[in-house]
C-alpha cells in the first residue's frame, strides 16, 4: 500500500541544512495500523507528511498504491489525496466559518458529486462518529473531543483507503483520546482502513498493530 | 462556485467587519466614480429621448481641408452636406442642424442668455421631441422663410410666464419670431438635440450655399444599423470626388459619416481622416478607468495579502483534502468578487444619489442624468472585473502555499 525506499528529506535554508530524515525504509500493508513514535524533532510528522503526499523526498522512493509519486504534478497529488487520503491533525483544522456538515463535506468539494450525494455521505460519516446532533453548529460551539470526531468524520467521508493521523489525540484529556483510538480502531478493524498515526501516547502506541520508531531523523525499530 | 463556498465568502465577510468595511468603502467610493462616469457616457451615446432612435443615427460632424500652405478644420457648410447626405442612398430621413448659438432674450427687465439651433424640418421627424404643446415647424414654414420657433418648457416658464405659449410673439436676439410648439426641456447630454429654441434653416445665403465649411451637422438616419459600411463607403466616395469651390485646386477634403462616438472622437482627434479615432478614444477611456481602478485594487491587495497567515489553516486543510490550486485560486477570486459585488450594488445605490445631486445643481446645463438596467448591468460587470483584477494576485499567493508550512500557521 505504501512503500518508501531510502527516502531523506532536508530542509536546506540560506546557511542550515538540515536533515529531517535519513534512509527510512517502509512498507506498510493494506488493512495495517500503524503507529510512529519518537522524542520531540525526530521527524515524525514530516515522515506522515511524505506519505500524505503534502511533502516530497529530497531522495529516495515513495510509491502509494503502487504509483510512483516523484515528479508528480500539483493535480495529481491533488486528486491522489482526495481520493486515497484522509487526514486527522493534532489541533483538529476545522475551519471556524464553516457548519460541522459543511467542514466535513470539504473533501467531497473536489470531486465531482452533486450537492445532495455529498450532503448524504457527510451526514452518514458524522453519524458514524456520533455527531448526528450537532450537524449545523459552528466549530466553537464544540468540545475539544467533538471537533477531533468532526475532524475524523471529514477524513473518512470520501472513503479513503488509508488514514493519517499525525497526534490525534495530543490535544485532548485521557477519556477523550480513548474515545478518539476506539473510532480508529473500528475503522481499521470494521473498514480495513489503513490507518498511520503518530503519537507520542505508548498507551495507544500498544493497541496498534505495529509501531515505527525514528530517532534524530533514524528508523531504529 | 458552490453553496458552501458562497456562504463561506458571505460568513468570511461578515465575521471579519472591520476588513469588510474597509474594503467596502473603498471599492464602493471607486465604483460611483466609475458608475457615474457610465451614467454619464449612457447619457450621451446610449438611445434616449429625444435620440431614441441614435443606434440608426449617422453624423458629419467635422470636415478638415488640406494644401500645401494650409489645414483648416471645422464642422460641415451646408454645401458640403448637400453634395455629400443629401440623397444618400440607404438613408430614411437627412437633416441639418447647426451647432447651439448663444441669444439673448429681453424680458421685461430680466436678460436672459439661451441657446438657439437652427434645424431642417426633417429633423423633427428624427429627433423623437415631446410636445408640451402646438407642434413642430413644417417644411413650409422653412421654404417661406416664416419666422417661428419651437422652445422648451423652461424657456417658456421663464419668459412666457403663465398661459399657453403657442401663437405668441418672442424677440430672440432681436428677430421676433411665433412660438410654434412647446418640448420639454432637453439635456446638454443629448448633443444633436440639445438648444433651448429650434428655427428653421430658412433661406440659405447665396455664398454659403455651395459652403465646404460652417457651423452645421448633418444627421442622417439609416434604415438598418446592417446599411451603415455600405452608407460610409458611399459617402467617402462622394468626399473624394467632392472639389471645394471655396479653396484654391488641389485642396484634399476629409470628413467622416459617423457614429454618435465616432462624432464625438474624430473633432477630438482632430484628424477627420483619422479611421481609428473611436477605437483610440474607447482605448483612452479604458486606460482611464483601469488606472483609476489602480490604486483602490492595490489597496484591495494589500489587505487581501494581510489575510494570507489568517486564512493559512484553512488552505492547508483544503490542500491536504485534494484542492488543487487552480480550485483554491477560483474560490478566493469569487470571495473577492462577492465583496465587489457587494461594494457595486452599495455604489449603484450613491450612484443614483449622486446623480439625482448633480441633476439639481446648475453644474450641467439642463442635466438629467439616470440610472437604468443597462447601467447597473455596466456597473455590475465593472465591480466584477473589479473583484477579478484585485483578488487574482493574493488568490494566487494563497493558493501556492506549502501545505505543511500553511498548516501550521505559517505563510511561507
Amino acid at each position: 500500500m505504501i512503500t518508501l525506499n531510502n527516502i531523506d528529506k532536508v530542509y536546506r535554508t540560506e546557511r542550515v541544512e538540515t536533515l529531517a530524515l535519513q534512509n527510512i525504509n517502509l512498507d506498510i500493508a493494506d488493512g495495517e495500523f500503524v503507529s510512529i513514535m519518537g522524542p520531540s524533532g525526530c521527524g515524525k510528522s514530516t515522515l506522515l507528511n511524505l506519505i500524505g503526499l503534502l511533502d516530497k523526498p529530497t531522495r529516495g522512493k515513495l510509491l502509494l498504491d503502487g504509483t510512483h509519486i516523484n515528479g508528480a504534478g500539483d493535480r495529481s497529488l491533488a486528486k491522489m489525496r482526495n481520493e486515497k487520503l484522509g487526514f486527522v491533525f493534532q489541533s483538529f483544522h476545522l475551519v471556524p466559518d464553516l457548519t460541522v456538515l459543511d467542514n466535513v463535506e470539504i473533501p467531497l468539494l473536489y470531486r465531482k458529486i452533486a450537492a445532495g450525494e455529498r450532503k448524504k455521505l457527510a451526514l452518514a460519516a458524522l453519524d458514524r462518529v456520533g455527531l448526528s446532533s450537532r450537524v449545523h453548529h459552528f466549530p466553537t460551539q464544540l468540545s475539544g473531543g467533538q471537533q477531533q470526531r468532526v475532524a475524523i468524520a471529514r477524513a473518512i467521508v470520501g472513503k479513503p483507503r488509508i488514514v493519517l493521523a499525525d497526534e490525534p489525540t495530543g490535544n485532548l484529556d485521557s477519556a477523550m483520546g480513548d474515545e478518539i483510538m476506539g473510532i480508529l480502531e473500528e475503522l481499521n478493524e470494521k473498514d480495513g482502513t489503513t490507518v498511520v498515526m503518530v503519537t507520542h501516547d505508548d498507551r495507544f502506541a500498544v493497541r496498534t498493530g505495529r509501531t515505527i520508531r525514528l530517532f534524530d531523523g533514524r528508523q531504529v525499530a | 462556485m458552490n453553496i458552501a463556498n458562497l456562504k463561506l465568502a458571505l460568513r468570511v465577510l461578515a465575521r471579519r467587519k472591520v476588513f469588510t468595511a474597509i474594503s467596502l468603502v473603498g471599492i464602493t467610493l471607486t465604483l460611483v466614480v466609475l458608475m457615474v462616469a457610465t451614467a454619464i457616457l449612457d447619457n450621451v451615446f446610449a438611445p434616449g429621448k429625444p435620440e431614441s432612435q441614435l443606434d440608426r443615427m449617422l453624423f458629419v460632424s467635422v470636415v478638415g481641408r488640406y494644401s500645401k500652405d494650409m489645414s483648416n478644420t471645422s464642422p460641415p457648410g451646408y454645401g458640403f452636406l448637400q453634395k455629400t447626405i443629401r440623397d444618400l442612398p440607404g438613408a430614411e430621413r437627412v437633416a441639418y442642424f447647426t451647432q447651439v448659438d448663444t441669444k439673448v432674450i429681453y424680458s421685461g427687465v430680466q436678460r436672459i442668455e439661451t441657446q438657439m439651433k437652427r434645424v431642417t424640418p426633417s429633423y423633427w421627424q428624427i429627433l423623437d421631441f415631446h410636445f408640451i404643446e402646438g407642434a413642430p415647424f413644417t417644411a413650409a414654414d422653412d421654404a417661406a422663410g416664416r419666422p417661428v420657433a419651437v422652445i422648451t418648457d423652461a424657456l417658456r416658464d421663464k419668459i412666457l410666464a403663465g398661459g399657453p405659449a403657442v401663437g405668441r410673439s418672442v424677440n430672440i436676439g432681436g428677430q421676433s419670431y411665433r412660438v410654434a410648439g412647446v418640448v420639454s426641456r432637453v439635456p446638454i447630454t443629448r448633443l444633436s438635440a440639445y438648444a433651448e429654441v429650434w428655427v428653421p434653416v430658412g433661406a440659405v445665403a447665396a455664398e454659403l450655399q455651395g459652403a465646404t465649411g460652417g457651423d452645421f451637422n448633418g444627421i442622417v438616419l439609416a434604415r438598418s444599423r446592417d446599411d451603415f459600411p455600405a452608407m460610409k463607403r458611399e459617402f467617402n466616395t462622394r468626399v473624394a470626388r467632392y472639389t471645394n469651390p471655396d479653396a484654391p485646386p488641389g485642396t484634399e477634403v476629409r470628413s467622416g459619416l459617423d457614429t454618435a462616438f465616432e462624432a464625438i472622437a474624430r473633432p477630438m482627434l482632430n484628424n477627420p481622416a483619422n479611421q481609428n479615432a473611436a477605437l483610440i478614444l474607447r482605448t483612452i477611456f479604458i486606460v482611464l478607468a483601469l488606472l483609476f481602478m489602480t490604486l483602490p485594487a492595490l489597496n484591495l491587495v494589500t489587505l487581501n495579502l494581510s489575510r494570507i497567515l489568517e486564512r493559512a489553516p484553512e488552505i492547508g486543510v483544503r490542500k491536504a483534502f485534494g484542492a488543487p490550486k487552480r480550485t483554491l485560486i477560483a474560490q478566493f477570486v469569487t470571495e473577492n468578487v462577492i465583496l465587489t459585488l457587494l461594494g457595486g450594488v452599495l455604489g449603484f445605490v450613491f450612484t443614483i444619489i449622486a446623480l439625482t445631486a448633480l441633476n439639481h445643481t446648475s453644474f450641467i446645463p439642463e442635466a438629467q442624468f439616470n440610472v437604468n438596467a443597462r447601467v447597473f448591468g455596466y456597473g455590475m460587470l465593472i465591480a466584477i472585473f473589479f473583484g477579478v483584477f484585485s483578488g487574482f494576485y493574493p488568490a494566487w499567493k494563497m493558493a501556492r502555499l506549502n501545505p505543511v508550512n500553511a498548516l501550521r500557521g505559517g505563510a511561507q
